[in-house]
């Protein structure tokens, strides 16, 4: 991966670099926020870290180095994430590993743990989640367990902080301490065929960094790293038949034809006694979990998919209705601001720049910050409770007849809120080719930034009772353009088998204020800042195009004729028609009048194929160039001229309907092009991807406007 | 020979072999599907096309294909 970026450390006596290592979803990345200050996205499902992050923090004189890696469930390559994790633990350079394993689950998760203690790397275990392992009736003797295994277990809770200062001192001691052998003992059989190598390793005085026992067990699990090693050794030839012998055995004893598989059943079983010595469960467990109460009703066979279109509808309808309260004031202030900065500017260029230019433009996007808000939060609740992965268990079948994998729904969903990140959870996804059919329609899935256009031209075109249906009815026709378009692509350019669908359902969590708060936050604060930086700059760009060259020569033409003209009415009929002869002879009028011709049969006119088109640069630019546009250019008497009163008298129904449509399928931004080159693995998939979506989007939008303007007359 | 995907909703049955290729069988051992092990059938999902199962504490959502790779011993 050519982003990874190896960080060295710097060499510093007491410096220690920690890989985090656990199960999906057993709070790592939390941990580490708890441990140091840093904020990484955490949230209630399997994948949300797909790459690794580096954290650094001092404490109490040590400067730490935290790799928060992928979550894994088993030493295998089956994803991208898991090979991050699985190359990262084999190839690079560490002090210490510490294992976070969640309390409430312990058989499951020592499985990792016994793979990672024949990795002979100094461990800390980290028992997370002790406050719910409490909760639940779970009690677990960490002295002993620390005992029994050979590392220490420090009981942890990343959501409660509690557990912290022990954990890190264990770091530091087990840090400093010799290293220790590990304590895993395997069945009878196994062990016999331990003993067998090791006494022919020790007969021939094999030179190897790690002990004999800890050879001998990689050479019987068939590891890569020690075989390649012990295969240039002269006690090779010797040595093969041994092994080849005591793999037999191994199989044997267990049934089976696959080592691996032999070794996991060893493996459980050790699990199983440590378990029966350390843990101790208080409350006998009721017949039915919570989760699994709640589950019956929102996984329910009928009910389960109503239930979850319900709260999709929902959200769309507050984000409306909700939004639209503090939108008022929002749009007012940028008014009055405009006004007042407008009276203090004397050059007219300049107050034209300031005032229409950068706060018109600004101001557009900045007024869709409540709606942003709302559908943050929701995408925030849908991550974080866990409810998730149980809508990509009811839509699985569903998706599954459009050639998509379940778990496609995960990225789908994160497309919601933006495309970047959802290009990056697709590594969830095993295999290359569903991964690829699921980059390729993520865009369907409308972004957060296009959500101020949907709003804008909802709220223009239809009652506010009517606009959050309308904005429902775009998302869903958007996501269900998307799984047509995953059909095709599936028949035609990715043809191949299904992959296997196995998923864990997590445990449903009451999400934490603070954690929904600061996601919220976060992103809100990434577009206000892009509203005020990247925006700010396209609208003055915008203004720019839309200024220049001035035209004396029609200004002169026009001003006499206005002064002649005797009615009031007349005058402002000639001031209007000025305005919009001068925007149309402006550099972007030149631009839109180029391309107008292209966009014609859309029935768009050329402001709007221009905010298309400035739109490729980020969607949010669509709704200020907009602003910019039509308040350069438009009826001058119209006193209560707020954008959306202005487009619905500007642009005909059809019109619109078709720019929407282009708005939900063409290309996303450029940021997100960039990600989606790189996850996809090259710059030929982005060129499939422009033709795909420039294609798909001019058809339908050219149906979209036909069909609307026979309809509608 | 009976499959997971043959028992009932509510059923528990216990593991006896898994018929998957390599690398789903390694899926399903780390998520606890191996033999010996008990699962419990927890939910259908429309149409039968992926079901949930129990093991251990972990509940973990499948396929019909995935489960019917799955021998089972109702018990």
């Amino acid at each position: 991966m050519s982003e990874v970026e190896t960080k060295k450390c710097p060499v510093i006596a007491n410096h220690i670099k920690v890989a985090l290592v656990g199960q999906p979803n057993v709070g790592k990345s939390m941990l580490i926020n708890s441990v140091s200050n840093a904020h990484l996205h955490v949230g209630n499902f399997s994948g949300v870290t797909v790459d690794k992050t580096e954290v650094l923090f001092d404490y109490k004189g040590y400067h730490f180095t935290v790799v928060d890696l992928p979550g894994t469930y088993a030493f295998t390559d089956y994803t991208i994430e898991e090979r991050v994790t699985h190359s990262y633990l084999c190839a690079e350079s560490y002090d210490l590993i510490i294992n976070v394993v969640d309390s409430t689950n312990l058989e499951k998760n020592l499985q990792l743990t016994s793979e990672l203690m024949s990795m002979s790397k100094d461990i800390v275990i980290a028992l997370n989640m002790d406050d719910e392992a409490k909760k639940e009736g779970i009690f677990i003797d960490a002295s002993y367990m620390s005992e029994l295994l050979g590392i220490p277990c420090i009981k942890v809770s990343a959501a409660t902080k509690s557990g912290i200062d022990n954990l890190i001192e264990a770091i530091v001691t087990q840090y400093e301490a010799p290293k220790q052998e590990s304590k895993l003992i395997f069945s009878e059989a196994v062990e016999e065929e331990i003993a067998q190598i090791v006494s022919y390793l020790e007969k021939h005085k094999y030179k190897a960094k790690n002990s004999y026992r800890h050879v001998a067990i990689n050479l019987l699990k068939n590891n890569k790293k020690t075989y390649e090693k012990i295969h240039d050794d002269p006690i090779w030839t010797e040595l093969q038949p041994i092994l080849i012998e005591a793999s037999k055995h191994i199989e044997l004893h267990h049934d089976s034809d696959d080592i691996k598989e032999a070794f996991a059943e060893e493996y459980a079983s050790f699990n199983r006694g440590i378990i029966a010595e350390v843990l101790k469960q208080e409350v006998v467990e009721e017949k039915k979990t919570l989760t699994e109460k709640i589950d019956s009703v929102l996984i329910h066979p009928l009910f389960g998919i109503p239930i979850f279109l319900f709260f999709m509808w929902s959200l769309f309808q507050l984000t409306f209705e909700l939004g639209a309260i503090p939108m008022d004031y929002i749009d007012a202030f940028f008014g009055w601001f405009g006004d007042t900065i407008g009276a203090v500017i004397s050059n007219d260029d300049m107050r034209s720049l300031v005032v229409d230019g950068i706060i018109g433009g600004v101001g557009a996007v900045v007024l869709f910050v409540p709606n942003i808000i709302i559908l943050f939060i929701g995408i925030a609740l849908l991550e974080s409770t866990g409810y998730m992965s149980r809508v990509a268990f009811l839509l699985d079948g569903f998706f599954h007849k459009f050639g998509l994998h379940g778990q496609s729904f995960i990225p789908l969903v994160t497309g919601f809120g933006c495309s970047i990140p959802a290009y990056m959870s697709a590594r969830i996804l095993k295999n290359d080719r569903d991964r690829l059919l699921t980059l390729f329609i993520i865009g369907f899935m409308s972004c957060g930034a296009r959500l101020p256009v949907y709003v804008l031209f909802s709220g223009a075109f239809f009652s506010p009772e009517m606009a959050g249906n309308i904005l429902f009815a775009i998302y869903i026709s958007g996501a269900m353009l998307g799984l047509i378009a995953a059909k095709i692509l599936k028949l035609t350019a990715f043809k191949g088998a299904d992959e296997p669908f196995v998923m864990e359902m997590p445990k449903y969590r009451l999400p934490s204020a603070k954690l929904i708060w600061h996601t919220v936050l976060t992103k809100t604060m990434m577009y206000l800042k892009k509203a005020g930086t990247f925006i700010a700059a396209a609208a003055m760009l915008v203004w720019f195009l839309s200024n220049y060259p001035h035209n004396i020569e029609l200004q002169n033409e026009y001003n006499t004729k206005i002064e002649k003209a005797v009615s009031e009415s007349d005058k402002i009929t000639l001031e209007n028609s000025l305005n919009s002869k001068l925007l149309e002879q402006s550099y972007l009028g030149r631009i839109g009048k180029f391309s107008e011709p292209i966009f014609a049969p859309l029935g768009l006119d050329w402001k709007m194929s221009v905010a298309l088109q400035a739109g490729l640069a980020a969607k949010e630019v669509v709704v200020s160039t907009l602003g910019v546009l039509y308040s350069l250019g438009s009826d001058v008497d119209e006193q209560n001229s707020s954008l959306s009163t202005i487009i619905s008298k500007n642009i005909p129904f059809a019109s619109a309907v078709a720019f929407i449509v282009v708005i939900m399928i063409y290309l996303p931004c450029l940021a997100a092009s960039v990600v989606f080159t790189r996850e996809a693995g090259g710059i030929k998939y982005f060129f499939y991807l422009l033709a795909f979506t420039s294609v798909t989007a001019y058809s339908l939008a050219f149906i979209a406007y036909n069909v609307t303007k026979m309809i509608s007359g | 020979m009976k499959t997971l995907i043959e028992c009932k909703k509510g059923c528990k049955a216990k593991v006896l072999k898994l018929n998957a290729p390599k690398e789903l069988k390694q899926r399903l051992i780390s998520f606890g599907v191996m033999k010996e092990a008990t699962v419990e059938v927890l939910e259908h999902a429309p149409r039968k096309s992926t079901i949930e199962v129990k093991v251990g504490k972990m509940r973990i959502a499948l396929r019909a294909e995935e489960a019917e790779l799955i021998e089972v011993e109702e018990i």
